[in-house]
Formats: structure tokens, C-alpha cells, sequence
């Protein structure tokens, strides 16, 4: 079973519109003492997990690009110290695509981060303002070749089906992306989250999604397009050559054991056959204040029932092409519901896998909630 | 206590209060209570007779309650006058008709300035055929708008009665509540009775108190009452010893006797109010009337509808409150029902429109229920082709049409007193709901129609429609009248091809398309979309009259799950699951009941 690290890196610059991430805007950032605390809660986990080899590391945030190169390279190197780094480990630094963090690309390769993965969002400057980003498409197609010549791997995220988006506006935009592609690209749907400034706009009637029937025909352009170019969707929204997918997300859509550490990091690990899910402080002060106390951050750990633990493989499990082992899920599935649901298309009928068609990924919450056990 | 003497019948006026809504009835009530001297001022609070809060607050009365008043007249002796607060709503014509048997006038209450209303007619009617002596009272003659000869000349006109006696009077200033009683000892007959006869009294009301257990209201007509005495319920036969005897001043006072012409309340150990009857005769056991009192008719529920608990963890709770509601109000009627769509509820009946929305407000408000009423229903008479006749008042229990041979359902005859200018669409609603127009007078500015129209249109948004087209103006009162065949039929709601029984109605063959119609597009909006495309029709017999589609889905996907989102995720998934189990299955697809729900509240308003 592959085992992973995610760190959390809460800050960002700004707080953008759609983004319900655990991010917070701070005048002054005492970097020394947020890394001495992460090296702290790193030490706390690795001790309880002894001897596992990590195949995968992920900085994610807010905003990791915003922590200087030493501090990366001081937390990986603390990583292979504590447990094995595979051979073939990825390392994934999620970044802005400002010229400023552009320039550190260099340090973070040498700390040892061998992909990045870059939020462009956009390539329509006025797309990417009403999106409250920093960087104009201009400077995010800089980041995007400095990165190409900097890593083996790179990824870029783009946020679709945004207000006013037509199914023309996006196909040029992919036009636009596909050439600049490495072996990997997320697309979002522009999804609103309570919470957020576009939740508010939302509900002042100050924004507008597409429909339904539009929000489809984007989504279905999207595999289309991917597709042919040789990167079809391995996960609902991530698309990658064969080989390019990103390991590490997949070790959160098979359910496999992932540490978590930094504010609001959750983690799953396997204690005696038994999935125990744990969740660090959200608040960046809480839980400085708590690893300083007492070496960590964790606000809950809690073991999931069987029960629990099928749901989840299941929920994660059909967001992946690969789909999840029946076994695994058998649990949470009524299995009545089963048949009509391959027969109309939208699962396919593997004797010991459960997988959902590209028209099942499509419908998701739908086929999840008809598979449901309810009892 | 006091041990009050028989009343000499010639010191005895019983009579009632007729007015519409707002008249002022209650008002006058209690300054003719005030001046009689029958409650401190420190107890009077507003509009006494109206004791339960949605009487107060619809301006209705439910129950019939009585006043005994001691007066003190000009010519220097003292008379008991009891006033009996009927009922005023159609709905309750009967118990109406009952407490008008009880007494011997009625004082006509109308408002100066708006005039005779519907209600008031009818009941002005049934006073009439009571033989009761009718004194016309003026109110609120005090109003800037009043218009007493305009109003006079309306109660001649379209009553008949001579108004030029009429007494003018503000109840709420107390302006001539003297002229009131002083009519009302000088114009009623006293009442007549023989006090040596064997008993007869009748059951003018009854409800239920948590000390006493059932309180029966009486009208002694011969003979008399007293504790100990052993009485016969005529229509049940039952035979109860009576425990108290007593009147209200408004407050009960324990009294030895009651004689004839005299009005008061009995308890006799009895549990529930079913079993006293309004109208029923009370005799002695030892030696019974040889007759009962004429006019006596058990009640029979005239509209009926299912009632749901929305949480179906209410449903004892709803089963143990309508059990309460039933001990003080025998006239509706209740049984376990079982729809697939929305689960356990109960069939009730009910006296009309207003009884079920008095039944339905006091089950939510008193009881705390939230409740959802399928589309109420008239009781049809089904003749099957081998002769027998079925009363149907729940489509799903309709026959097989190949063995009805016709369907008879119960008329109406509707009076509307309506202002001019809203007249055309009072006319035209009235068309529109096969109405047959009987009589169209005018009296001033004032039009009064008079429609036969069959009830089960009337069920339907009548009244919500009456009142938007004459934006509140036009008053409305009914009476059935009687059973005529009509070209009706069951209308089934099918989704997925599978009738959702809650939907189901019995509705006439030229309305059907119209309601189905309105009824599909309503559930395809209220319907979320599926996996499966859902086919939503409405059908007579296998007949497809209407038909709307709501289209499968087409995207419905969390763009981002990653590790940090599982948790939130799979709680998400835990409301998901409770929301199934609200689900009912149909063919392929799940709707969740509370669309039924949402379709039925919709229909309601």
C-alpha cells in the first residue's frame, strides 16, 4: 500500500473569491517558527508510523510557493530522515504563477521537489480577475515554460464553466492550454462553496452559473477534447498521459494511508486493519499553539467503522476511470441497484471491480446516492 | 351554590344572536353580559363566549355556549334571559338549526354601514323557519359610514322583515344596550312548557371537561331536571343518573333544577361527547317522553381529506391528538389510512371546508404537528351495475369502472352577496364551476346570486378564488341540496407508469385535462432530476390526458475530492442516506416524498 505526506502551508497573498480552502492573509509570517512546528508535528507522526517508505509528498495550501526553498528542503530532508523516501518518490509543490514565485522554482528543485503544479486557472485575463488571481495569462504562461524547464513534471490547474462561459470560450481556451501541457492538467468545474465571496455574490443574485444542460456540455467537451490528445480523464477532473498521473492524489482516491500535517491537514492511516482519520487544528494560531504545547496539532482522530471506510472507498473510488474493488466497497453498496445502473450506461460490469462509465463520472453524486445502503 | 327556583315561564326570553362575521355579535354579547351584571369588570375580558383561541381569532364560534342573564326591566320585574352564541358558519348549519330550536327570538344583528351579508341571511332563514320572533338591531351606528335607512330598507328588501323597529345601537360604545333587553322582554314570547309532563329537553351542545368529564348543554321544553334524576338518551337509548345541574352566568353556578323554558348544563358521568348527540331528546328513565323532539339528525361528515404527519415519526402523535380533538368534537370522523406515497396518515371527515381547516390549524397549532392535507373530497354515491350503491369518499376506493353504472355527487345551493362591480367574474367563477344560477337580485350597490353548484368544485380553491376576485367583498353561505348524477371520473397522477395514490381524485370528466395538466407541470417542477428520465402523467382509466417529462440528468459531480475534503464528503453522504429513506420507489427512480408533499401544500393554497 502506498503510503503518503501532505503539508499544509496555510497562506496566501490574497484570498480568492471561489475558495474555500484553509487560507488565511497575514501582514508578517514568522517562517523559522512555522517550520520548526511542522518539523515538530512531521516527528510527531513519524514516530507513529515507523518504517513505511513514503512514496509520495505533496506541499499544498494556501499557498506553498510562498515558503522560501529552505524551508521546503528542510522538511523534506526531515521526511527521508524519519522514513524511507522510494526511489522513484514525487514530490508536488503546488505554486502561483507569478514571476515572483517563478523565480524560486530553481531553489525547490534543488530542495528536492521534482513536480509542480501551478494554479493558472485562467487563460483570459478578464476571466482571471473576476477570479481575484494575481497573475495576468501572459505571466502564467511565463511560469508554466519556466516550469517546463525547471521540472520533468508539471501540471496546471484551469477553472471552468465560470459565469458567462460558453462552450466556445472554453474549447479556445483548451486550444490555448493543451500546447502548453506536460503530462498532467486539472479541470475544475467552477463550483460555489458556502462561505466564499462568490457564495455571497451568488446569493445577492450578482452571479450567474451556467445551467445544467450547459455546465454538461462543457464538462463533455472537456473529455472530448483531452481525450484526443492523449490525455483522458483518470479522475473526474484530472486528465494525464499514461504514467502522468498524480500519484499522490491517487493515494487519496484508493483510500490508501496518507499523513497530514500543518492547519486543518486531515490524514488516514491503518491502525490494526481499522482506518483512523485524523484532523489537525484549522486555525493557524490554534495549532501553532498546540504543537508548541505539545508537538502536535491533531484536534481529532477518530477510527471509522467498516461502514465508514466502504463509504469512503466508494465516494473516492468512482471518481477514478479504475473504479474501486468490490470487495472493498461491499459494505456501503446496496447491491440491488446495481443492475440498473449498468444497464443504463453508467457502471460498468466488471465481475470484481465497481466502476463508473464516463457518463457514471459525469452523474457521480447521483450514481452514489443510488448505490447507497441506506439501512 | 345557590339553589335557584324554577323560573315562572313568563319571566323566561331565550334567545340568540344572528350576525355575520365582524358585525359585532360577540361585542354585544358581552355589554349585554356587563349590563345584566353577570361578570365583574375585573373578569370581563374581550368577546367572553369565544373561550377557544382560533375562535377568537377567526371570529367564530364553534361551540355553542349560553348566558344566563337576570334583568331588571322598566315595567319593574326581573326575567332571566339566556342568550344562546350558536354557531356561525355553514358548516355548522345543523348545530345551528338546533340552538335556534332552543329559543324562541333572535336579535338580527347588522352592521350599519356594510349591510345583510350571505351568512347572515342564512341563518336569518333558519331563524325564520325556528318561528323565532326576529328583532333587527342596527350596529355600529356609531361609524361615519353608517347608513341605518339604506341598511333598513335592505333587511326589508331582501329579507322581508319589517326593520322600522329596528334598534340602533353601538356595541362598542354601549349606546342602547338598554333598547336591546328592554326588546327583548317586551317583543320575545316567553317560552311554554308544562312542568308536570314527563321530560323533554334538548341537547343543545356538549364538550368535554378534563373535571367534569361531558358538560350537555340542555333546553328543558317540558318536565324537569334535577341531580339524581335517572335520564335516556332517546337516539342511543343509553340511560345516564345525572350528577350536576347547573347554569352559566357566564360562569357554571350549581343550581337544583331546571324547568321548563329554561336553559343550563347537566353532567351525568358520561365519557365522551359522542355519545350526546346534538339534537337528541333527554327524557327520564322512569317515565320517557312518548316522543322525542322533532328535528333530530345524526351528523354526517360532508367533505373528507387524508391527513399525513410531514415526519413520519409524528404519526402517534397525530393518532393520540386526534384522539383529544374527537372527545370534544364527535362531528368529525377519523381512521388509519396507508398511502404508498406518503406513508401512514389517517381519512377524516368533516363538516366542510372550514371544520377541516379549524381541525387542520388546531392539530398544528395546539398539538405542534406539521401536517399535510391530500385534496379534500366529496362523498359520491356510486351505483354499480348490480344495484348496490357505494359511498366513496377516497378515490382510491373507487370501483372498477366497467361495474359503475353512474356516480351521483352532492349539490349545493350557494348564496353570494357580492358588490357590482365584482359581479362579472363572481358569474363567471360561478360558470366556470358548472354552477346553474338560480336568483340574481339587487339590493343597493349590493348583487345577491343565488347558484346550484356541485360541492366538489366548491371544495376546490372556491372560496380562495371568491375572495381574490371580489378582493373580500363578496360573503358566501350554502346549503346542501341533494345528490345528481354527473359525468365524473377518477383521475389518476402515474410516474414512472405507477399511480401515486395521494394524487388520485375524483373530479367531472370536462375538468380533468385541466387539473391533470396543472397538476403534472406542478410535480415536474417540484420533482428533481434523476439518473432516469421520469415521465409524469395524468390518466383516466389507461387514458393519457396530460403528460410532462423531467429530463435525467445530465451533470451532477464534485469537481474537487481530495484528502482534505473525505471527511465533509462522507457526511454529506450520511444525509443522503436519511434522505432515502423518504424515498418511494418508482420503476427505476426514487422521488422523495416531500415533492408530494410540496404538490399537495401547493393545491392547498
Amino acid at each position: 500500500m502506498s503510503f503518503a505526506l501532505y503539508i499544509h502551508w496555510p497562506f496566501c497573498r490574497s484570498k480568492c473569491p471561489y475558495c474555500d480552502f484553509n487560507s488565511h492573509v497575514r501582514d508578517s509570517i514568522d517562517e523559522t517558527g512555522w517550520r520548526k512546528a511542522l518539523l515538530a508535528e512531521l516527528d510527531h507522526f513519524a514516530s507513529e508510523t515507523a518504517g513505511r517508505e513514503l512514496a509520495t509528498v505533496f506541499f499544498g495550501g494556501g499557498t506553498p510557493s510562498l515558503m522560501s526553498p529552505a524551508t521546503v528542503a528542510s522538511i523534506l530532508d526531515r521526511a527521508a530522515a524519519r522514513w524511507r523516501l522510494a526511489d522513484d518518490v514525487e514530490v508536488t509543490l503546488e505554486a502561483n504563477p507569478t514571476s515572483v514565485e517563478a523565480e524560486k522554482f530553481a531553489g525547490f528543485h534543488a530542495a528536492g521537489v521534482n513536480r509542480v503544479s501551478l494554479g493558472v486557472q485562467a487563460l483570459d485575463d478578464v476571466a482571471l480577475r473576476a477570479l481575484g488571481r494575481r497573475h495576468d495569462t501572459a505571466e502564467a504562461v511565463r511560469a508554466v515554460e519556466l516550469a517546463r524547464s525547471r521540472f520533468r513534471r508539471w501540471s496546471f490547474d484551469l477553472i471552468y464553466a465560470r459565469p458567462g462561459q460558453t462552450v466556445s470560450d472554453w474549447a479556445r481556451e483548451l486550444d490555448r492550454a493543451l500546447p502548453l501541457a506536460g503530462d498532467h492538467l486539472s479541470l475544475y468545474q467552477l463550483t460555489i462553496e458556502p462561505g466564499t465571496a462568490f457564495a455571497t455574490a451568488q446569493a445577492r443574485g450578482e452571479l450567474r452559473l451556467p445551467d445544467e444542460d450547459t455546465a454538461a456540455s462543457l464538462y463533455e467537451l472537456t473529455q472530448e477534447r483531452l481525450a484526443a490528445a492523449g490525455m483522458p480523464a483518470y479522475e473526474v477532473s484530472n486528465h494525464a498521459r499514461p504514467g502522468g498521473e498524480c500519484r499522490h492524489n491517487l493515494v487519496y482516491w484508493r483510500h490508501q494511508d496518507y499523513v497530514g500535517i500543518g492547519p486543518g491537514a486531515h490524514g488516514r492511516l491503518t491502525e490494526n486493519g481499522q482506518t483512523v482519520a485524523t484532523r489537525q487544528f484549522r486555525a493557524p494560531e490554534t495549532w501553532l499553539d498546540a504543537v508548541e504545547r505539545q508537538g502536535h496539532g491533531t484536534e481529532e482522530r477518530i477510527a471509522l467503522s467498516s461502514r465508514e471506510t466502504a463509504e469512503e472507498r466508494l465516494m473516492m473510488g468512482l471518481r477514478l476511470a479504475e473504479g474501486v474493488a468490490r470487495e472493498a466497497v461491499r459494505e456501503a453498496v446496496d447491491e440491488s441497484r446495481v443492475r440498473d445502473l449498468v444497464e443504463a450506461g453508467f457502471l460498468a460490469d466488471d465481475a470484481d471491480r465497481l466502476r463508473a462509465t464516463a457518463a457514471g463520472r459525469q452523474r457521480l453524486n447521483a450514481v452514489i446516492g443510488t448505490l447507497l445502503r441506506s439501512d | 351554590m345557590f339553589a335557584a327556583p324554577m323560573t315562572p315561564l313568563d319571566r323566561i326570553r331565550n334567545f340568540a344572536i344572528i350576525a355575520h362575521i365582524d358585525h359585532g355579535k360577540s361585542t354585544l354579547a358581552d355589554r349585554l353580559i356587563q349590563a345584566c351584571g353577570g361578570l365583574s369588570d375585573r373578569e370581563m375580558k374581550e368577546q367572553v363566549l369565544d373561550s377557544m383561541e382560533i375562535e377568537r381569532e377567526r371570529g367564530i364560534t364553534i361551540k355553542a355556549q349560553t348566558v344566563r342573564l337576570n334583568y331588571k326591566a322598566k315595567d319593574g320585574e326581573t326575567y332571566v334571559l339566556n342568550l344562546m352564541d350558536t354557531p356561525g358558519h355553514v358548516d355548522f348549519a345543523y348545530e345551528v338549526s338546533r340552538s335556534l330550536a332552543a329559543c324562541e327570538g333572535s336579535l338580527l344583528v347588522v352592521d350599519a354601514s356594510q349591510g345583510v351579508e350571505a351568512q347572515t341571511l342564512a341563518n336569518v332563514y333558519q331563524a325564520i323557519e325556528a318561528n323565532h320572533e326576529i328583532v333587527p338591531v342596527l350596529n355600529k351606528i356609531d361609524l361615519p359610514a353608517a347608513e341605518p335607512e339604506r341598511v333598513k330598507q335592505q333587511i326589508e328588501d331582501v329579507i322581508g322583515l319589517d326593520a322600522s323597529t329596528a334598534i340602533e345601537i353601538s356595541a362598542k360604545t354601549g349606546l342602547n344596550i338598554e333598547g336591546v333587553l328592554e326588546a327583548l322582554v317586551q317583543r320575545l314570547p316567553p317560552p311554554s312548557g308544562d312542568s308536570e309532563a314527563p321530560l323533554k329537553a334538548l341537547l343543545v351542545d356538549s364538550w368535554y371537561d378534563q373535571y367534569l368529564g361531558v358538560v350537555i348543554l340542555v333546553r328543558v321544553k317540558d318536565g324537569v331536571l334535577r341531580v339524581g334524576q335517572k335520564i335516556r338518551l332517546m337516539s342511543t337509548g343509553a340511560t345516564h343518573t345525572i350528577e350536576r345541574v347547573g347554569v352559566f352566568t357566564p360562569k357554571g353556578v350549581a343550581v337544583d333544577e331546571l324547568g321548563p323554558g329554561e336553559v343550563g348544563f347537566i353532567t351525568a358521568g358520561i365519557k365522551t361527547v359522542a355519545d350526546c348527540k346534538v339534537g337528541d331528546t333527554i327524557t327520564e328513565e322512569r317515565r320517557p317522553a312518548a316522543e322525542p323532539l322533532p328535528g333530530f339528525k345524526p351528523v354526517q361528515p360532508v367533505v373528507f381529506c387524508g391527513l399525513f404527519p410531514v415526519d413520519a415519526a409524528d404519526y402517534e402523535r397525530l393518532r393520540d391528538s386526534l384522539a383529544k380533538l374527537r372527545l370534544n368534537d364527535a362531528s368529525f370522523e377519523y381512521e388509519p389510512e396507508t398511502s404508498a406515497a406518503l406513508g401512514f396518515g389517517f381519512r377524516c371527515g368533516f363538516l366542510g371546508l372550514l371544520h377541516l381547516e379549524i381541525i387542520q390549524e388546531r392539530l398544528e397549532r395546539e398539538f405542534d404537528l406539521d401536517l399535510i392535507t391530500t385534496a379534500p373530497s366529496v362523498v359520491y354515491h356510486v351505483y354499480k351495475t348490480d344495484g348496490t350503491m357505494v359511498a366513496i369518499h377516497n378515490p382510491v376506493d373507487m370501483p372498477d369502472p366497467v361495474k359503475i353504472d353512474r356516480i351521483e355527487e352532492p349539490w349545493i345551493s350557494a348564496t353570494i352577496f357580492v358588490p357590482d362591480e365584482y359581479l362579472g367574474g363572481i358569474l363567471a367563477l360561478c360558470e366556470e364551476r358548472r354552477g346553474i344560477q338560480r336568483d340574481l337580485t339587487y339590493a343597493g350597490n349590493r348583487a345577491m346570486v343565488v347558484y346550484r353548484l356541485p360541492l366538489n368544485e366548491v371544495v376546490f380553491d372556491f372560496y380562495d378564488r371568491l375572495k381574490s376576485i371580489s378582493r373580500g367583498y363578496a360573503s358566501f353561505d350554502y346549503h346542501l341540496d341533494g345528490y345528481q348524477e354527473g359525468d365524473l371520473v377518477l383521475m389518476n397522477i402515474l410516474v414512472n407508469s405507477e399511480p401515486v395514490d395521494a394524487l388520485a381524485i375524483i373530479v367531472h370528466r370536462s375538468k380533468a385535462e385541466q387539473r391533470g395538466r396543472a397538476l403534472c407541470e406542478r410535480l415536474k417542477d417540484l420533482i428533481p432530476r434523476q439518473l432516469f428520465q421520469i415521465a409524469i402523467q395524468a390518466a383516466i382509466g389507461g387514458r393519457i390526458i396530460a403528460r410532462e417529462t423531467v429530463k435525467a440528468l445530465r451533470k451532477d459531480v464534485l469537481a474537487k475530492c481530495y484528502g482534505g475534503d473525505v471527511t465533509r464528503k462522507r457526511k454529506l453522504l450520511e444525509k443522503q442516506k436519511e434522505g432515502k429513506k423518504r424515498m418511494r420507489q418508482f420503476g427505476k427512480v426514487e422521488i422523495p416524498q416531500s415533492a408530494f408533499l410540496a404538490a399537495l401544500k401547493m393545491g392547498n393554497q
